[in-house]
């Protein structure tokens, strides 16, 4: 029961790479007992599970996800979202006020306009049906400041780090708050708009160089390098 | 070579551009060249040279044309103006649509349609130089995009024909061939599941004839296949090339 690939090796769709006693897992697909990639990425096994980390896809919604969207349109009883996925989601009214909604009192313009950032949690989706949005938790809700950076997708991960590592670096030496949306937006909030650059200069750079190794290194030495440029500034 | 050539194959066995008879032109491909698309592909067959651009998966519109239980998959296969002799009406044609329709359903089985529900996924395919075989290098050029594009495939589709010339069966026909010679058969072939979606025929063969035709072209399709992938592989190699730098 071979695999028929190295460690982090290049793969197109339809390249076999496992024959036998072998899981499909991530961006792969089983067929006659053999695994083929289904997308172009980097191949990987664990513990009999043959995973592809796909290095081009999509943002696709999945109920938990936290995504930041923009209010494109006000409905009779809700917003309608754009998550930046193949659906427009959806937010109901009685979910943003916490009491009964009553068209006759509430004009939903006031609380949300269209273009209007939210961050939200997908809180149901389905085959047959539009994402439904949930803003309903601390931390959700209305965006009021701040800056907002786009990443693909795929590189959200990279951007957290292992175990959180990059994004808690990124955090404690720009003094931001950064929300994460796992549709690839980014929300980025600072005491001043020098940090937030910042910020957003590191997650530009992860962007550009997630596939090389030593990045968190690489984006601590940035960062500091850009800190003392400012500070420099300032003292002229 | 507007004039009807009197011999399409020499003494030596050669074409008219020098080839032998299992011989294919040359093909130059690249992906993701068009930073506006999801993604996208160029191909340059011979003297065929074609962009293909993906979109996608995006909500359908108009609304309802999209399906409760899969991913709609679009093809426009068009030809520029300029893409031939004489000028060509940009407005799609009788074969420009027959076309779109055919290469899509010869794309269809390799993406995983079920996957996305109610969503769309166009694909443009532009002529920009057209000289026989067009349909093929644009399938071949259209599932690249579709994968540089991300979208979950089985497998890539790659497309080949051969025909036949003055009695003999010859591989991947251009032009001039493809007009005097006396028959066509273009075929798509994903080359892993050793599956063929697409099997067309146009002029006389007899059935050994017509046989070995489809074999000639399925092995011209596992060459350009291997380009495909190479194409494929250097685009996102640079990637791979930085981390082997850094450790």
């Amino acid at each position: 029961m071979p695999t028929y690939f190295e460690k982090k090796q290049l793969v197109t769709p339809g390249e076999m790479l496992a024959e036998g006693d072998y899981l499909a897992g991530n961006n792969t697909y089983a067929e006659n007992s053999k695994i083929y990639a289904s997308r172009i990425g980097l191949a990987d096994c664990n513990n009999k599970q043959v995973n592809v980390v796909a290095l081009r896809s999509f943002y696709f919604p999945k109920v938990g996800d936290i995504v930041i969207g923009t209010v494109l349109e006000v409905g009779f009883n809700g917003w309608t979202v754009d998550i930046k996925a193949p659906y427009t989601a959806l937010l109901r009214a009685s979910d943003v006020l916490s009491r009964p909604f009553k068209p006759q009192n509430d004009e939903l313009s006031q609380v949300l306009a269209g273009g209007d950032l939210i961050v939200a949690k997908i809180a149901s989706y389905d085959r047959a049906h539009d994402p439904q949005l949930t803003v309903g938790e601390p931390g959700l809700g209305k965006i009021t400041r701040g800056q907002i950076i786009k990443v693909t997708p795929s590189k959200i991960p990279r951007v957290i780090g292992k175990k959180g590592s990059m994004i808690s670096m990124i955090k404690q030496e720009t003094n931001c708050q950064i929300i994460l949306g796992v549709n690839g937006v980014i929300l980025v909030t600072g005491k001043n708009p020098d940090n937030e650059d910042l910020a957003l200069a590191a997650i530009q750079k992860i962007e550009n160089e997630s596939h090389t190794s030593g990045l968190t290194d690489r984006i601590t030495q940035f960062l500091k390098e850009e800190k003392e440029k400012m500070e420099e500034n300032k003292n002229e | 070579m507007n004039e009807k050539p009197e011999k399409l194959i020499d003494k030596k066995g050669l074409r008219l551009d020098g080839r032998k008879a299992d011989e294919l032109r040359p093909v130059k491909i690249e992906v993701g060249i068009l930073p506006n698309a999801d993604g996208s592909a160029y191909i340059e067959h011979g003297k065929n040279k074609i962009l293909a651009a993906a979109f996608g998966p995006r909500e359908m519109h108009p609304k309802h044309l999209s399906r409760p239980d899969r991913m709609v998959l679009r093809c426009r296969y068009h030809m520029a103006p300029f893409s031939v002799g004489e000028r060509k009406s940009p407005a799609p044609s009788r074969r420009e649509i027959e076309l779109s329709k055919v290469i899509r359903e010869s794309l269809e089985p390799a993406v995983f349609v079920e996957y996305y529900p109610r969503t769309g996924v166009d694909v443009f395919i532009e002529v920009l130089q057209a000289d026989g075989g067009t349909r093929c290098a644009s399938i071949t050029a259209a599932s690249l995009a579709l994968a540089d594009a991300g979208i979950p495939m089985r497998d890539i589709v790659v497309a080949c024909a051969a025909g036949k010339v003055e009695d003999k069966v010859v591989l991947d026909l251009f032009d001039t061939e493809d007009k005097v010679g006396s028959a066509d058969v273009p075929v798509a072939f994903m080359p892993n599941l050793n599956a063929v979606t697409l099997l067309q025929m146009d002029g006389i063969l007899t059935p050994d004839e017509f046989e070995k035709a489809v074999s000639m072209a399925i092995d011209g399709c596992k060459k350009i296949y291997e380009l495909q992938k190479e194409a494929l592989k250097t685009k996102y190699m640079l990637l791979e090339a930085e981390e082997e730098v850094e450790e």
